[in-house]
């Protein structure tokens, strides 16, 4: 295989801002991404990822700051002078071009002899495995193929950085996992540099080497997968990394590490994530899997269940405390609605955050 | 239902029809298509039959007369000289104006006022050419107070005048349907070919043209029709006996001035075979090139 990616040491971007208008859809964003990395920008959506994408791909001017690939400045350049790879949400694919000529069309723009071309798009057709389709029309192509079209268009030039714009929300649930595999395999395969965007923190945790965490047009935290999933630095990360339950209480005691919070008269104690003390309010963030009825006189968050869902190895319940907080946890059996139970989990499964966290 | 005991239960009449897309709603298509008899096919049909029984001789004296009188038969392609650069002049302008136009922010507003002459109607549009352009006007004034000129160009009773009018009244309609047909293509594609290093020349040529070029043809062949049946401006502002005399002025003498309304059918009738030979000619050349949709993918 000779496709590999052109050589650069690091991406930059320095304090880059968006705005339109009056509104900040990127700020200040500081990243450092290296050759061979694979990132995935995550968050809601509206947070951000994909106009930093665009800022980057220069399908957007930047307001404010700069983006270098090692020496060299490129934002100002147009995205033509840029040569990053994107794969675009919808594809993009020309319609009125063959499979070939799609993927074809960034070597004839580079001038690239017809000779070396067609080896290239050969490789390209190879490594996302649609020999045999060469001549047909986007329109004559399932959705997955569609989507392979578009990561070979934007691999045969061989460009330093791939960029890659929600690929697979389009898809059903099956070949995304299909297409997910696949994605990491180019990437591996390439020595490809990749920026995913991705509002599913399951596609990020499983893609990337590192996650970018963005909210409200900033970065809230960047580390790698097994870092973000079990010691998020911030509630909204903590949420997002599928901490669902989330109640309020008042700091009792801190000591090495674990806090005692006092929720609804309930002494619940987890990991501290952001320092509290004595005294304050606080958060305390629980992931459903881990937040599980206890037997009768044991201590617990009382809550009053309001349904439970079967879903195939477990029972997922949802329940109301007194002041209304939704509670989601997981159970044995199915619990009849308005059952009063006691939910618990382990100190080390949950997490404090202060209150301005 | 009372319909007939049989072996197997027949569907009923009315569902049947259903299933092939008639029902009570066919009934509202009815006022149109006797407005189409009345309006149309009607008056068609009889100016044919009407073309074919002329005052004096066979059946094809009319069609003999036209095209043995150089008077009659030039008007064919003094009409194709002025609608056919007519036609091209306007999709010219507006292919660049509507892609400017896609990106602004006004977008609306722009619209509007490019449409405005629309509304006015062509015998506006030529009185007001009429004050402008002419040797005292403000076209004339001005360039000749800036010293480009030392006479007025004539601009008006010739070729020129019923050239620019036609362009001025054509315009808006073509532009709006190469809007349409242009924001109809998905920017993501435009976006798609600059990362991959086509710039603005590139990206018009091979993604937006070929995409467009369908939907450019169907615009040619309308503003060509309309173009090619001219009539006030070739008079109010052509040379109505000379290089503008248009088929439709052929058409208006015979039925008008020689009151031979049957040889007038007859310049219709050709007038309406020379449109339809290049619009047929135009949607021919359509069908060879790419007419899926404009779009990038599903979605």
């Amino acid at each position: 295989m000779s496709i590999h990616a052109a050589n650069f040491r690091e991406l930059r971007l320095d304090r880059l801002c968006r705005d339109f208008g009056t509104h900040n859809a990127v700020k200040d964003v500081s990243l450092t991404i290296r050759q061979g990395e694979f990132i995935a920008l995550l968050g809601p959506s509206g947070c951000g990822k994909s106009t930093t994408l665009n800022l980057i791909a220069g399908l957007l001017p930047a307001t404010g700051g700069g983006i270098w690939l090692d020496e060299k400045r490129i934002d100002p350049l147009r995205p033509e002078e840029r040569g990053f790879g994107m794969v675009f949400q919808n594809y993009a694919l020309f319609p009125h071009m063959t499979v070939r000529k799609n993927i074809g069309f960034g070597l004839k723009m580079r001038g690239v002899a017809r000779a070396e071309s067609d080896r290239r798009v050969a490789e390209a057709v190879a490594m996302v495995r649609l020999q045999g389709q060469e001549e047909k029309l986007p329109g004559q192509l399932s959705g997955g193929q569609q989507q392979r079209v578009a990561i070979a268009r934007a691999i045969a030039v061989q460009p330093p950085l791939v960029l890659m714009d929600e690929p697979l929300s389009n898809l059903d649930a099956k070949l995304r996992l299909e297409m997910r595999a696949e994605i990491r395999r180019i990437h591996n395969t390439l020595g490809a540099t990749t920026i995913y965007v991705t509002h599913d923190q399951e596609e990020a945790l499983s893609l990337a080497d590192r996650i970018v965490v963005m909210r409200d047009g900033q970065i809230r935290q960047v580390g790698g997968p097994e870092d973000l999933f079990s010691r998020p630095d911030h509630l909204d990360v903590a949420e997002f990394m599928g901490f669902r339950n989330k109640v309020s209480g008042r700091v009792a005691s801190v000591a090495d590490g674990l806090a005692t919070v006092t929720v609804g008269g309930l002494g619940l104690v987890g990991r501290v994530r952001t320092p509290v003390r004595p005294g304050e309010a606080a958060h305390v963030s629980i992931r459903p899997e881990d937040l599980h009825p206890v037997r009768d006189g044991d201590p617990g968050l009382p809550a009053k269940v309001v349904s439970t869902e079967f879903h195939g190895r477990e029972f997922v319940g949802f329940a109301r405390m007194a002041d209304d907080t939704p509670l989601t946890f997981l159970a044995d059996s199915r619990i009849p609605h308005g059952t009063d139970i006691r939910l618990a989990a382990q100190p080390d499964s949950v997490l404090v955050f202060g209150e301005g966290a | 239902m009372s319909a007939p005991a049989t072996t197997t239960p027949a569907i009923p009449l009315g569902q049947r029809l259903a299933a092939r897309g008639l029902d009570g709603l066919t009934l509202l298509v009815l006022p149109a298509v006797l407005f189409l008899l009345a309006l149309f096919i009607y008056p068609f049909l009889y100016g044919l039959f009407l073309s074919f029984t002329p005052k004096a001789g066979g059946a094809l004296a009319n069609y003999q007369r036209f095209f043995s009188d150089s008077f009659l038969y030039g008007t064919i392609a003094t009409t194709l000289w002025l609608a056919l650069p007519v036609t091209i002049a306007t999709l010219l302008l507006a292919i660049p104006i509507a892609f400017r136009v896609r990106l602004m922010r006004h977008q609306r507003l722009l619209t509007t006022i490019l449409v405005i002459p629309i509304t006015l109607g062509t015998v506006l549009v030529a009185e007001g050419l009429l004050n402008y352009l002419g040797p005292q006007g403000w076209f004339n004034r001005t360039l000749m107070t800036l010293g480009i000129i030392s006479s007025p160009v004539k601009l008006l009773h010739n070729y020129w005048g019923v050239m620019l009018s036609l362009v001025i009244t054509g315009f808006p309609f073509t532009f709006l349907l190469t809007l349409s047909y242009l924001t109809g293509v998905d920017p993501a594609l435009e976006q798609a070919g600059a990362t991959l290093g086509a710039g603005p020349w590139d990206r018009f040529r091979h993604i937006l043209l070929p995409l467009l070029l369908p939907g450019l043809a169907i615009t040619f062949c309308l503003s060509f029709v309309q173009a090619f049946s001219v009539f006030p401006s070739a008079v109010l502002l052509g040379a109505p006996a000379g290089p503008t005399r248009v088929i439709s002025i052929a058409a208006y003498q015979a039925a008008f001035e020689e009151y031979d309304y049957s040889m007038a059918s007859a310049v219709a009738m050709i007038m309406g075979v020379v449109q339809l030979v290049i619009v047929v000619a135009v949607l021919g050349a359509r069908g060879l090139l790419y007419r899926g949709p404009a779009g990038g993918g599903k979605g």
